[in-house]
């Protein structure tokens, strides 16, 4: 399963790659996001061992980081994305 | 107070149980969590980076554009693929440590620390590189005039190009000074794999150390197409 999983982190990077040389217009951006999201994902559920975790705890830690990292970000772009509207 | 030179049974098998812990169960739950706590806090550590780096990008998307064009994407690319292999290495070394394959983790703890110093010298050949264009951030950075079209004054603007280099250089600078703390805890872990210390019950260090490999590995994940990959096509 470990060389599955490396082989699609290896193929999604190529896919990046190639991805980013091709006119998407918004897209681009989108897309580099969501491939490298997708990367993180499956480097923590299964290289990390967060699917099959047996403390409770450990997904508890995982989810409150990602929660206060999107506060983080989220919060600062409601003020420097809305601040041309006027 | 209790005389503590007095040895349990069962202590004095397990040499690694610390007193405080009832089991090796509860003792390796407790390093795993305290590790995921350390992770968090690197998430908000490098947060701050990537939140400055989401508000300059938006506000100077073309001249991040022109700046991040001057980078070797295709270094940034093998770079992410040799990260990735070391990850399989640390898995696999983990998985060797609770199946008391001996060899098979010396291996793959040499390899990881091998694919470590690659990704740091491709790093450094990076570094040389904007060091000889003069794209370092400070009293000698120039910056080419690069025709945008559409753009307010026709060509990137040098000082913005300059945040993109200053970004550039404390985040991919960070993660690499990780990287090298990483190389250092590998250190550890595989002259510990030589004298033999991690067995099937008692292996956390390599786990742990593993984490924190592995959370390396995911702050270059995002670095890579954030700094390498912005507005590349013609």
């Amino acid at each position: 399963m470990y060389f599955g999983i490396w082989a699609a982190l290896l193929i999604f990077t190529f896919v990046t790659y190639k991805a980013a040389f091709i006119e998407l217009g918004r897209f681009n951006a989108a897309v580099a996001l969501g491939i490298a999201t997708l990367k993180a994902t499956l480097v923590a559920l299964f290289f990390m061992h967060v699917w099959h975790a047996g403390e409770k705890l450990t997904k508890v830690v995982v989810i409150s980081a990602l929660f206060f990292l999107l506060l983080l970000l989220g919060l600062t772009m409601t003020d420097y994305a809305t601040r041309l509207w006027s | 107070m209790p005389d503590s030179t007095a040895v349990l049974p069962q202590e004095e098998q397990r040499p690694e149980l610390l007193h405080h812990f009832s089991d090796a169960e509860q003792q390796r739950d407790a390093s795993s969590l305290g590790m995921w706590l350390f992770l968090a806090t690197e998430v908000m550590f490098f947060g701050g980076l990537f939140c400055a780096y989401l508000v300059y990008r938006r506000w100077y998307f073309a001249d991040f554009g022109a700046a991040s064009k001057s980078i070797d994407a295709t270094l940034g690319a093998t770079n992410t693929a040799v990260l990735i292999c070391s990850s399989l290495t640390v898995v696999l070394a983990v998985w060797a440590a609770q199946t008391a394959r001996r060899t098979l983790l010396l291996l793959m703890l040499a390899i990881t620390m091998l694919l470590g110093c690659a990704f740091l010298g491709i790093k450094a050949v990076e570094y040389k590189d904007k060091f000889e264009e003069h794209h370092v951030p400070g009293a000698s950075f120039s910056f080419e005039h690069v025709p945008i079209p559409g753009h307010p004054d026709q060509y990137a603007n040098p000082r913005h190009a300059q945040i993109f280099f200053s970004l550039y250089f404390v985040m991919t600078g960070l993660h690499a000074l990780h990287m090298i703390i990483g190389l250092g805890i590998f250190s550890w872990l595989l002259s510990m794999a030589w004298k033999g210390r991690f067995t099937p019950e008692y292996h956390t260090p390599v786990e742990i150390g593993g984490l924190y490999w592995h959370f390396v590995d995911i702050v270059w994940i995002y670095l890579f197409p954030l700094l390498y990959l912005i507005d590349r096509h013609p």
